[in-house]
């Protein structure tokens, strides 16, 4: 299937040698529980000294007792490979991740207004295309671009909502240094990660939460219902909301099941759907039911056959006109993905300027853009200490991590990045913060990323937490759960 | 409710049921293979299971012989038969997999949990522990999950189609282990109230939990019509044909509410004459011909169940 659907998107792959950049000696790791002359840094104060006290034995109690919570729940991931596809539980550390209301501050308002001017960017995209013609982003970025979807321009959507449900991948490398790795604006997972994980947690850690305030998560299903709602069909009162997910074997499907189960709404296939007389139904057992928002967890190259993939067979034939009369939403909304693409990404603060008028909170990894010939030589000069990534890669593949690549090996992706420069986008490799986390050893420092999860609708608003990624591994940089990657609670404390 | 998901549940809660009733039928198989009296007809006693899902000849490709150890490895644990009952349970782990919203969360913890036992453990494992305490275990997981399922479930259209495909496939399972055995254990020139052997007769009784449902309702030595007559038109037996086409009516009756459908009188035409039927006409018209009819409306049901309620949704 195409991008942005399996929990394990990517994060880089990035060597601790390389730091932000090349002329400095290379940085310490931002060490997010120890200050750099020994002390525990507030937000981690009580839970550590809690947990200082537990021996190791018990630890690792805590440990299987997780383990057993999350197989028992059936939380598990289908991994791909030969001969089909296995379930897998993904990792879970015990050691929460625990950010002070300050730090999340920053992260929170940089999400929403990053959020707040993507969506106004897509708006403008398919409306008047005024950034176009300031020429702030160049046209054939958009119109060369294979997630732009023409057969949208000029549809209004409802609140001019494109991406109801954002994943923004971040990662720190300073105190208030945090910075994004990538926009999800598509069909972003791993949000029932963050649900399940609070639910272990406060089993096997009560008093924790019991003596200091962590915001909750649990009400994110409620949130993202009421924000469905909000952006149902003008012409209806009583919305019906469904989810549609690809199907059973969706590496996520867990995800999809667990938060229908949570919002109370139906779970549907698009062979459960069907569109006639302008309107999109579902076949129940007291037969067709009228359908007026669709959370979908499926790409648009395969909503709908008529129109995009002939191919494919899990999307609903002829959703797409029901779309562009207004008569049904989708969340995300088709075209979405023109704004999260690799190169896009690097236009973001400059979108964030022209729609808001703002500085960016977060900050935008320096990138270069290989089409253009001055950045082409000057990371070509630099393979060894840069990451080179396809533009429409995702998950880690394609891409050159340039400090863990031979010399062959970078022979060979210059080749084909000359082949077809524009296709190609480049990054220094940043220096991740890290979390302690529970290992064989016991408990030590590891890197982490985070993804925060935003809601657009009525309002954009972001839950107090998210998706913590977790290298597992002592001194690797690749949180993806297919490469040893694992997961923890965030905990933010509140005031 | 989406006609998916009553599909899906439908037809858990009857693999679920075939698992069962597959453990019943080895288990009964098995105790009367034991009995002296069986010793030199292994294969008459285990061929006719091969039967019911029209197995024979696949079977006989693959195992050869019908024998008690290879007859229970084909129908017991061959990934490759679907009516086996690791088949049957992985079956109904999927379906529950895909309707995880409809069911509790306890219902999906059960059934994945004997899943995930039933994969782990190789036949020679559980024929070291004895194949009985095989059939045994596989009966307790049954009766979990519809405990389960009683004690957890909210009582919506799922509980219901789930209660459906229950008894549906409940009434048919009976049905056909009643008339393998019934022809099987019958002696040749048999005339109504001769004696038969009690140990053959009685393992058929307990083989559907009815040993002392049939002390009660007849206290009487065992006797192959009144066995007949307990197992089909008694109301109180849990699983004769009656009492779960009354069922049947009763599910059929709450879904389809105000607007009576084609499957409900169906229903209501078999269960009628389950209801008022005789067993000495029965039995003078042909047990075989008589259990054979009601498979076939049974089907029929199963099939107007589907065009009702399900959309014209594939059977998958």
């Amino acid at each position: 299937m195409a991008r942005k659907h399996a929990l394990p998107a990517q994060s880089q792959p990035r060597s601790p040698a390389a730091a932000a950049s090349p002329n400095e000696p290379p940085p310490r790791f931002f060490d997010e529980r120890r200050r750099p002359d020994g002390g525990i840094r507030a937000a981690y104060r009580d839970f550590w000294k809690r947990i200082e006290e537990v021996p190791r034995e018990q630890l690792l109690l805590k440990q299987a007792e997780a383990d057993a919570l999350f197989r028992r729940v059936g939380i598990t991931f289908l991994v791909y490979g030969e001969g089909g596809s296995t379930e897998r539980l993904i990792p879970f550390d015990i050691v929460p991740r625990i950010l002070d209301a300050s730090e999340w501050k920053v992260i929170e308002e940089g999400c929403i207004q990053r959020v707040k001017a993507l969506n106004a960017f897509l708006h403008d995209i398919y409306h008047d295309q005024e950034i176009l013609r300031a020429g702030v982003v160049p046209k054939e970025m958009v119109y060369r671009n294979p997630a732009y979807r023409p057969e949208m321009q000029g549809v209004d959507l409802a609140r001019r909502v494109y991406s109801h449900v954002s994943g923004i991948d971040i990662v720190r490398i300073g105190p208030a240094d945090f910075y994004v790795l990538e926009d999800n604006l598509r069909t972003p997972s791993g949000v029932s990660y963050v649900l399940e994980n609070r639910e272990v947690m406060m089993r096997l850690f009560p008093e924790a939460f019991a003596r200091q305030r962590v915001a909750p998560v649990g009400n994110y299903p409620e949130r993202l219902l009421h924000n469905l709602r909000a952006v149902s069909p003008g012409d209806v009162s009583e919305p019906t909301v469904v989810l549609l997910t690809p199907g059973r074997y969706n590496s996520a499907y867990f995800e999809h099941l667990f938060l229908a189960e949570q919002m109370g709404i139906e779970l549907v296939e698009g062979r459960d759907l069907f569109v006639r007389d302008g309107r999109v139904w579902m076949r129940t057992t007291e037969g067709p039911v009228r359908v007026d928002v669709i959370y979908r967890r499926i790409d648009d190259d395969f909503m709908d056959p008529l129109a995009f993939r002939a191919d494919s067979m899990l999307g609903v034939p002829g959703i797409l006109s029901v779309v562009r009369a207004g008569r049904v939403t989708l969340a995300n909304g088709f075209g979405a993905g023109v704004a999260d693409d690799k190169a896009m990404y690097s236009f973001v603060p400059e979108i964030i300027r022209f729609y808001l008028g703002e500085k960016p909170v977060l900050n935008n990894v320096q990138t270069w853009r290989l089409g253009e010939p001055e950045a082409r030589a000057y990371v070509l000069e630099r393979l060894h200490e840069l990451v080179v990534k396809e533009v429409h890669g995702s998950g880690g593949y394609g891409m050159l991590v340039g400090p863990a690549a031979t010399k062959a090996e970078r022979e060979a992706y210059r080749r084909r990045v000359l082949n077809d420069p524009g296709n190609f986008i480049a990054q220094p490799t940043l220096a991740l913060s890290t979390c302690p986390t529970f290992s064989k050893a016991g408990i030590a420092p590891r890197h982490v990323d985070l993804r925060p999860y935003v809601l657009s609708g009525e309002t954009t608003s972001v839950i107090p937490g998210g998706l913590t990624r977790v290298a597992l591994r002592e001194g690797s940089l690749v949180v993806n759960s297919s490469q040893g990657g694992g997961v923890k609670d965030t905990w933010v404390l509140e005031r | 409710m989406l006609s998916r998901t009553a599909q899906n549940l439908f037809w858990l809660s009857r693999y679920i049921e075939r698992a069962e009733n597959t453990a019943r039928l080895l288990d009964v198989t098995y105790r009367m293979s034991l009995l002296p009296s069986a010793a030199s007809q292994q294969d008459q006693q285990w061929g006719p299971l091969l039967a019911i899902g029209s197995a024979a000849a696949e079977f006989g490709a693959r195992y050869g012989e019908a024998g008690g150890e290879s007859v229970i490895e084909y129908m017991g644990f061959d990934p490759a038969n679907p009516s086996s009952i690791l088949a049957c349970v992985a079956a109904a782990r999927e379906n529950a997999r895909a309707e995880r919203s409809a069911i509790s969360t306890e219902m999906w913890e059960a059934l994945n949990a004997t899943h995930l036992e039933l994969q782990s453990k190789k036949y020679r494992d559980f024929a070291k522990d004895g194949v009985r305490g095989f059939f045994d275990w596989v009966k307790e997981r049954s009766h979990l999950f519809r405990g389960v399922t009683f004690g957890t479930m909210y009582r919506d259209d799922a509980f219901h189609f789930i209660r459906l495909g229950t008894f549906l496939e409940r009434g048919d399972n009976t049905a056909r282990i009643l008339d393998i055995k019934y022809h099987q254990l019958l002696p040749q020139g048999y005339r109504n109230g001769e004696a038969v052997d009690y140990f053959q007769w009685g393992a058929l009784l307990r083989s559907v939990s009815a040993f002392r449902a049939y002390r009660q309702a007849y206290r009487d030595t065992v006797d192959p019509q009144k066995i007949a007559e307990l197992l089909i038109l008694d109301a109180d037996m849990p699983r004769s044909l009656l009492y779960c086409f009354e069922e049947v009516v009763n599910v059929l009756a709450t879904l389809c509410g105000a607007r009576p459908r084609e499957c409900l009188r169906l229903a209501g035409e078999t269960h009628a004459s389950l209801k008022f039927g005789r067993i000495d006409r029965i039995v003078a018209g042909g047990l075989h011909d008589f259990l054979n009819g009601f498979l076939v409306r049974s089907n029929g049901l199963a099939v107007q169940i589907q065009r009702d309620f399900m959309m014209q949704l594939q059977f998958e």
